[in-house]
């Protein structure tokens, strides 16, 4: 038989009032602060955030009469039908090129900048480079978004610098190029291209530069020991490891340029984006399915392409 | 006593069965001491923007209603607003304005407690946009005309006809059209090549540009579709329009009279007309919502927007024109019988006033194609489809 074990010891002081009661109720049950410190947060994803998209769906199998121009709150999957007709295909084909195109230029511009940044400059230089890549975010979107439609305007200064330079047989050639070109760089999907880029480009080096840092230069030593030319180098260790990096950047740039509705609507041909699509429908056309419907679109877009990426392990850079 | 409490039961029945129809305002009482409007932007100016302009200060002082404008920039965003509630008046266009009466959501004026209704332009007094079954739903307010600009540089004379947009063809400087010319990018323009069919095919049959049957309206959007081919870029900015008037080398469009006014000031060389087709144009209406809270400073207000300076000055603000006509010649404001002739005044009968296209119109239940097939049609036309 074991003896009785010894009386409880008070470890803990009497409470002083409500602070220490409080304190106390959260060191007994840690899940109910958890609790509390988590809740506004969910909330707000999950009503906030998530409410709205599912509001967003909702909206999206509901149709527009075609007498009235009322929405009737009936499920139906005619609107995703009206997603291909042929008008709305192309506003979406249209879109995901443009997203494409302005990528891959984010990526091809930046990945020098970013490797330069990474490997190179040091001190002043990799001020001067954040201030550089960073400088234009400072200044007002729609502001830079005008200038371009300024600079790149008929009578604007790349065809007058063209002019001065006798090559404007060269910017001429490249406005008739047929589908992209246009009678001038600002009423062509050129312009439209060449602001996208401009615009996100920052979005695609910071990613590209932070996985670059992180490629260990002893490897690149190893790489040069055993022979391997810089192309070599270049092809079989630097870009397979910031790969991830360029694709952490070209999430930002794709699904940015997916869901923008300013820059085509200032440069560019008038043809319709997705952003622009979602926002005549419920705008000017009250058709809030249709709107909703097309902006169901990037989503579906953006998860097929997040799940691409992930197996890439564009996720460990970010 | 009965028989006087009956008297009372029977006056009281008649004046609510009479009540439903002719809800109006029989007298104005003391201001309630504000004012809330929907308005387009510019449409009402305390001198915020530009000293110069103000037609409400002197109303502020006067009646003691302060005036809180909530501007919208599309009519379906000022049915939307009356629709919510918590405003007295609505600056409502001829394609909010029909919206607002059948919805129940503006309620009859009585013109008799706006002492300057006799001052109205007899065009306007009557008009089918506010007059439903001879019932007035509003005081108008502003209207002009979708002008034709163009180059005087490249146009020695004022094009005659809508074709240098619709056409291809070779301008009087012996340069094409191509690239050249602009035209409004919105569902409404459809309504602009209605018309231009109006006159140049007759054999289709076109009563009005926005009532069109299916024929019409295919026909409206073939003509369209060759006019994409000219159209680098369609415009919805006014200033980006006139952006690209100075730098983008476009001779020709559809515009209002505001863009026209603010180039010309500007000394770029730009006139306007209004040629041989006709234009569409657009009239705006001061409504008064079914529950205005504030309805004393409500009639004061419409009183005050026809009385004012308001008409001249807005006129001249806007480039549009005064629903008012002495407003252009009695020296109230600055508008001049000069400036109301630029702006459209004399061309009333030439316009044909926005409405919104519903399938139901005069060509029978359903016959006509309506707005939202407008909306996503246009945008396949200017997709190149």
């Amino acid at each position: 038989m074991n003896a009785a074990p010894p009386e409880p010891v008070a470890v803990t002081l009497p409470a002083r009032g409500p602070g220490d009661r409080l304190s106390g109720l959260f060191w007994r049950h840690p899940k109910l602060l958890l609790g509390l410190l988590l809740a506004p947060p969910l909330l707000w994803l999950g009503v906030v955030y998530l409410g709205s998209l599912a509001a967003l769906l909702l909206q999206s199998f509901y149709y527009i009469d075609e007498f009235s121009g009322v929405v009737v709150p009936e499920f139906t999957l005619k609107t995703y039908a009206e997603l291909f007709r042929a008008q709305n295909l192309d506003i979406i084909l249209r879109t995901v090129l443009m997203a494409a195109a302005v990528t891959l230029g984010c990526a091809v511009i930046g990945f020098p900048v970013a490797y330069f940044a990474a490997r190179y400059a040091k001190g002043a230089w990799k001020a001067a480079f954040y201030l550089g890549v960073l400088l234009p975010l400072w200044s007002s979107y729609l502001v830079k978004v005008y200038a371009w439609k300024l600079i790149l305007a008929k009578e604007g200064i790349i065809t007058w610098a063209a002019e001065g330079t006798g090559t404007s047989a060269i910017l001429n050639a490249v406005l008739s190029l047929p589908g992209i070109g246009g009678n001038s760089l600002s009423t062509s999907y050129i312009g439209t291209w060449v602001v996208f880029v401009y615009v996100w480009l920052p979005y695609m080096i910071l990613p590209m530069q932070a996985a670059l840092e992180r490629v260990p230069v002893s490897l690149l030593e190893a790489s040069a020991d055993l022979g391997a030319t810089r192309a070599q180098t270049f092809r079989t260790v630097i870009l397979p490891l910031a790969l991830p990096g360029v694709i952490a950047g070209s999430i930002f740039t794709f699904s940015l340029t997916l869901g923008d509705y300013i820059i085509p609507q200032i440069v560019g041909t008038s043809a319709r984006f997705i952003g622009l699509a979602v926002y005549q429908f419920q705008g000017t056309a009250g058709n809030i399915p249709l709107a909703a419907a097309f902006a169901v679109v990037p989503i579906v877009i953006m998860l097929v392409y997040l799940t691409i990426a992930k197996r890439q392990g564009a996720f460990d850079v970010l | 006593m009965n028989k006087l409490t009956s008297v009372g039961t029977i006056t009281l029945a008649a004046v609510m069965a009479v009540t439903p129809a002719l809800a109006q305002v029989t007298q104005i009482g003391p201001g309630e001491g504000q004012l809330n409007i929907v308005a387009w932007a510019g449409y009402i100016e305390r001198g915020e923007t530009d000293k110069a302009f103000d037609w409400v200060t002197k109303f502020e002082a006067q009646t003691g209603c302060k005036v809180n404008v909530k501007t919208a920039n599309t009519s379906d965003e000022m049915v939307a607003l009356m629709n919510e509630g918590g405003f007295d008046l609505v600056t409502a266009s001829g394609d909010a304005s029909l919206r607002l009466i059948a919805g129940k959501r503006v309620q009859p004026i009585n013109i008799d407690l706006i002492p300057s209704w006799a001052s109205v332009d007899d065009r306007l007094k009557d008009a089918p946009w506010h007059t439903v079954g001879g019932v007035h739903y509003g005081v108008p307010y502003m209207w002009g005309p979708n002008v034709m600009m163009y180059n005087t540089e490249v146009f020695k004379e004022a094009p005659t006809s809508w074709n240098v947009v619709f056409e291809e063809q070779t301008l009087p400087d012996g340069k094409s059209n191509v690239g050249r010319v602009q035209a409004y990018d919105g569902p409404i323009h459809i309504a602009d090549a209605a018309q231009y069919l109006m006159f140049h095919k007759p054999e289709l049959g076109i009563t009005s540009p926005y009532e069109l049957n299916e024929d019409q309206y295919k026909a409206a959007l073939d003509l369209l579709r060759e006019q994409r081919k000219l159209v680098s870029r369609y415009w919805h900015d006014a200033f980006i329009q006139m952006d690209d008037f100075k730098n983008e080398g476009v001779v020709a469009s559809g515009t209002w009279p505001f863009q026209v006014n603010l180039l010309q000031a500007d000394k770029v060389p730009v006139a306007s007309t209004i040629p041989q087709e006709g234009a569409t144009g657009w009239a705006d209406t001061s409504m008064m919502h079914v529950d205005a809270a504030n309805p004393n400073c409500a009639y004061m207000w419409m009183e005050h927007s026809l009385a004012s300076n308001l008409q001249s000055d807005l006129s001249v603000w806007f480039g549009a024109n005064p629903a008012v006509p002495a407003a252009c010649t009695d020296g109230r404001g600055m508008q001049t019988p000069e400036g109301c002739h630029t702006n459209g005044f004399d061309d009333f009968d030439r316009i044909r006033f926005w409405t919104t296209p519903t399938a139901n119109c005069s060509q029978g239940e359903g016959a006509c194609v309506p707005y939202y097939r407008w909306v996503s049609d246009y945008i396949g036309v200017i997709g190149g489809r």
